[in-house]
């Protein structure tokens, strides 16, 4: 075991107070500095923070950007979300392992390099996209990427990739990232000219408890999909037993398509932070944390900045706004690279250091959260909603968007469209309105919510976005005519496949044959009664899992079967002779006739 | 009236399960008073004679001819049983299939502790069906009917399910017939 | 006890008291609600989901989820037995199950509930997974062929043995039980933790006590699982 190792990991694990529950902090420092988390590093680091090796080994194993194994200084991580593969991201592949001499998956043979495929990395809107380490590399043609690998290959820093800044914040010192924002529809809620902090320094004129009946009565609901009533929420966990409590910002924007919350953290970071502070404020919790995903990190210099400048302005820390005892701080807590992290008491896993498994329910997070305290976890559109909502009031908001659904949602758009990018609309806009405005020709099918949302066809476009018809978080991918609904739905099921943490059976095992069925409908060996299968298995899946995962994973085979049934109805076909057509007898005797020199004489 | 005619045929077996259906005993007289049995090793007869109302299969697919005699089977069956674990999971053949072939040839005829082989010869006569890259369950091959767990079934379980089947009732196992081992 | 809190499993009345999970209740109150992950005095898990059951009409699972006043629980109902096989069969493809030459065959809790639900064969077909044993030890053996992911090893020896042999590691269909060293063997397991000794299926297995009890004798030969917890109804 080097000295140097052994320094790195008692650095990391003392910058931490050697705790256990910021093992997080720790085994991604250790990734950064070693290029792996090696047993020998896991030892370390159990000694170090008291537990034991397997403990440590089972938190490294469960997140994608960290290997037992040593990858090279550099990783490359090609997105190869589905609006990706329809810009190209297989073309981008083959372009960069064919100039690196590497396939994906490997590390070059010196060390230097590795490359990768990763799942949406939420850029939806700018594809294809990669990352270079921390680096976000936008918009990728075959030749830039054959030009990132020669550069690479010759020494240049990922930094260096970066040849022109974004708008906005994106230039900023501290960022530097050609990533763009692409706000293309500004609302009335959000992304308004508004005076900074004033939804902050009112609720702090009034009592706890009339904030909060402040938003209930705004009637906000969750912004991450699922529309828990957000002043119920808090309600509760200001009530919950307990002297300390938590707010926790859900920045794991992790569903496929989504991206808004890349721009609120580029852009709207204060006003997020205002939020959170009136949410501590309401629930008496001087502690926030902000789980920012692993994707990105590159904001985080920035935002860590801006939490100091806070600090300085009395707007975090203690005394906030100087009224006495009212003290409230934030860390980012960063993730690496699993979307179940975005389920909430995942997401508390995840930060107390942690396997991102999702939590028993009961107790809920407001009950039982964060290191067992009460926690809310909110949203970062919840959160910038609140400060507004606050400044305004709950009169003013409630009439935006409709009945049920109050406010305005915003629209991370993508896909086949010629304007893709953020959308703040009222809520209630119909289909068929943002198609246009996002310049759609000839769409065949949206995907509302993601993937694990619902695949909507021609006849739903006059529906409209809102919790009572069609729900989302906000991602919404284009297809047009020429795209096919069953490679939609494949690419989609290997996202679950490759998500799922695994602890309940049917969303471990279930997705697994979920996507074996598809496949094998996709290679035309497929039989009418298989859709039956399919609905069967997705029943299963979808009330049996533990989590929000398996109760939605199945969602993109039912939604597809329910408005594209026609597309698996062409490509099924009834088989007469009794044989089962995934059974391929020549390719099972491949490997025998090869190893005994010989062709079978039967078939 | 005729009586329906049976079927059966080994694979990937032990014949356990053609040994446990011999268990039936006495009401093998019973048997016979319900159907005649068709192609079969009870009464080795080689090829199909006619259409059979039922067949029943030992053993998975660990080689071509299997497939080719299972596809056959299908052919000629109108109702098809998996009889036995190896039918129904590959049983014990199917522990090679995470083994590479190679790995397995060169264990059973070269390297395996009690092989004698001085000539160090694999066989390969072209009279040898080839084997299959892995061990298939008979119902990943074609479809079967229904299933008839047990290493063997008991003969009781095959009693039922045969009285059952040939005299149109549902195949309804009670719990001591529904075994796994 | 401060209160009673009544409920109804499938239509009948049932009581337990606060903080009791519907599995807890319902076991006293001599009905079977089928489970696997789930062991008494053991932190329930809530992995396996064969406990799933409606409560008023919304699923959930009977092993975590508290008792409350007035619910109605569906318990056995067609559809979530069907539910139930559906699940079991999910266990037997994505591992290697070979009942024929395993030691727990007879006590297996995996077959036993297959066998109460009435499962011939899975209807899902065989991943035959790549699984790995560990051997090393003296006194114990992992067959992860046979593993069913439930967590008992991992909370029996965190919780109980005070040892944390188990954790596990990797996720999704990679996810798999890793001990607290390369081997078992290098490990502080013990033949006597109540680690060895909460396995439903045959993963973790006792050396030289295998096919002690001879068949008809074992414990769901003849009896169903779950037996033992009707056997209380009044």
């Amino acid at each position: 075991m080097s000295e140097k190792l052994f320094q790195i990991i008692k650095k990391a694990c003392e910058s931490c107070g050697n705790d256990r529950a910021r093992l997080m902090d720790i085994v991604i420092a250790v990734q950064k500095n070693c290029g792996a988390v090696t047993i020998d590093a896991m030892e370390l680091i159990a000694k170090q923070v008291k537990v034991q090796r397997v403990d440590v080994e089972s938190v490294v194993s469960f997140y994608s950007f960290l290997s037992k194994e040593e990858k090279g200084k550099i990783v490359i991580r090609i997105c190869n979300d589905v609006v990706d593969l329809m810009k190209g991201a297989d073309n981008i592949a083959k372009a960069f392992s064919e100039t690196l001499g590497i396939k994906v998956g490997q590390t070059s043979a010196d060390g230097t390099i590795s490359l990768e495929y990763t799942p949406c990395i939420g850029l939806s809107d700018q594809a294809p996209a990669i990352l270079v380490n921390e680096v976000a590399i936008t918009n990728l043609s075959v030749d830039k990427a054959k030009s990132i690998s020669k550069a690479l290959l010759s020494g240049a820093s990922p930094e260096s990739l970066t040849k022109e800044f974004g708008d906005g914040n994106n230039s900023d010192e501290l960022v530097r990232s050609m990533v763009k924002n692409n706000i293309v529809k500004k609302g009335s809620v959000i992304f308004v000219e508004r005076v900074a902090e004033a939804g902050l320094k009112k609720a702090i004129t009034l009592k706890p408890e009339d904030v909060i009946s402040i938003i209930k009565s705004s009637k906000l609901r969750g912004r991450g999909g699922a529309g828990f009533p957000t002043g119920m929420k808090w309600e509760f966990t200001r009530a919950a037993k307990g002297n300390k409590k938590y707010v926790v910002c859900n920045a794991d924007e992790g569903e496929p398509g989504t991206f808004k919350d890349r721009v609120l953290l580029t852009e709207k970071f204060d006003m997020l932070c205002e939020g959170m502070a009136i949410g501590g404020y309401c629930i008496g919790s001087d502690s926030g944390i902000i789980y920012l995903r692993g994707e990105y990190s590159y904001l985080k210099a920035f935002l860590e900045n801006k939490l100091s400048k806070r600090k300085k302005a009395s707007l975090l820390g203690k005394s906030i706004c100087g009224k006495n005892g009212f003290n409230f701080d934030i860390r980012i807590q960063i993730g690496a690279g699993a979307y179940i992290c975005g389920e909430e008491t995942a997401l508390i896993s995840s930060c107390e250091g942690l396997r991102g498994d999702p939590k028993t329910r009961p107790p809920f997070p407001a009950q039982k959260g964060y290191l067992a305290s009460p926690t809310t976890v909110n949203n970062v559109e919840t959160f910038c909603s609140v400060a507004r909502i606050i400044e305004k009031d709950a009169a003013w908001y409630s009439v935006i968007g409709t009945k049920g659904s109050t406010g305005t949602k915003i629209l991370s758009v993508s896909g086949d469209c010629s304007k893709p990018g953020i959308y703040e609309y009222d809520f209630g806009v119909k289909v068929s309105d943002m198609l246009k405005d996002a310049g759609a020709k000839d769409t065949k099918a949206v995907l509302i919510g993601g993937p694990s949302g619902q695949l909507i066809g021609k006849k739903d476009f006059g529906r409209i976005i809102c919790y009572d018809d069609l729900a989302t978080g906000g991602s919404i991918v284009i297809f047009n005519s020429s795209r096919n609904i069953l490679e939609i739905v494949k690419s989609y099921l290997e996202f679950f496949v490759e998500e799922s943490c695994g602890y309940c059976t049917p969303c471990r095992t279930g997705n697994v044959l979920l996507l074996n069925k598809i496949e094998e409908i996709l290679e035309g060996k497929g039989e009418p009664s298989d859709i039956k299968y399919l609905e069967d298995l997705c029943s299963t899946v979808k009330v049996t899992s533990r989590c929000g995962l398996g109760q939605t994973s199945p969602n993109p085979v039912t939604s597809s079967i329910r408005n594209f049934r026609e597309v698996y109805e062409a490509v099924l076909k009834t088989n007469e002779d009794g044989r089962q057509p995934t059974f391929d007898i020549k390719a099972s005797l491949e490997v025998a006739e090869a190893l005994q020199g010989r062709k079978s004489v039967i078939y | 009236m005729e009586k329906p005619k049976v079927a059966t045929t080994s694979l990937a077996g032990c014949f356990g399960c053609h040994m446990s259906l011999l268990d039936i005993d006495d009401r093998i007289l019973k048997l016979i008073e319900l159907v005649d049995f068709d192609k079969s090793p009870v009464d080795d007869i080689k090829k199909f004679t006619g259409r059979c109302a039922v067949g029943i299969v030992e053993g998975g697919c660990c080689n071509e001819e299997n497939v080719h005699v299972l596809q056959d089977f299908r052919k000629n069956c109108d109702i098809l049983i998996s009889c036995g674990d190896c039918a129904i999971d590959g049983g014990i053949p199917a522990m090679r299939n995470n083994i590479p072939l190679k790995e397995c040839f060169d264990e059973a005829y070269h390297d395996g502790p009690t092989v004698y082989n001085p000539e160090n010869i694999t066989p390969n006569d072209k009279e040898l069906p080839l084997i299959l890259n892995k061990v298939y369950p008979c119902h990943h091959v074609v479809k079967m009917d229904y299933h008839l767990p047990g290493c063997p079934p008991s003969a009781d379980t095959l009693w039922e399910a045969l009285v059952a089947l040939l005299t149109n009732k549902p195949v309804d196992l009670p719990y001591e017939l529904i075994k796994y081992d | 006890m401060d209160k009673t809190i009544t409920f109804k499993i499938d239509g009948v009345d049932v009581k337990g008291c606060p903080g009791q999970t519907i599995m807890e209740a319902a076991d006293k109150a001599g009905v079977y609600i089928p489970r696997l992950c789930y062991m008494k005095d053991l932190t329930p898990h809530g992995s396996c989901r064969v406990c799933t059951v409606k409560v008023d009409g919304r699923a959930q699972a009977a092993c975590t989820q508290p008792i409350a006043e007035g619910v109605e629980v569906e318990n056995n109902t067609d559809e979530l037995n069907e539910k139930r096989r559906n699940i079991i069969d999910m266990f037997f493809v994505e591992g290697n199950h070979f009942c024929m030459f395993c030691e727990k065959s007879g006590n297996c809790e995996l077959q036993a509930v297959a066998y109460r639900l009435g499962i011939c064969a899975p209807k899902y077909p065989f991943q035959f997974p790549d699984r790995s044993l560990d051997a090393t030890h003296p006194d114990i053996f992992i067959d992860r062929n046979r593993c069913i992911l439930c967590g008992r090893c991992v909370n029996a020896s965190r919780d109980v043995d005070g040892k944390s042999v188990f954790e596990f590691v990797g996720r999704g269909a990679n996810k798999k039980i890793a001990v607290n060293s390369d081997t078992l063997a290098g490990t502080n397991m013990s033949v006597t933790d109540k680690a060895a000794n909460v396995c439903p299926v045959g993963a973790i297995i006792k050396k030289r006590v295998g096919f002690a009890v001879p068949i008809g004798k074992r414990l769901y030969d003849t009896q169903p699982i779950g037996s033992d917890i009707e056997v209380t109804k009044s």
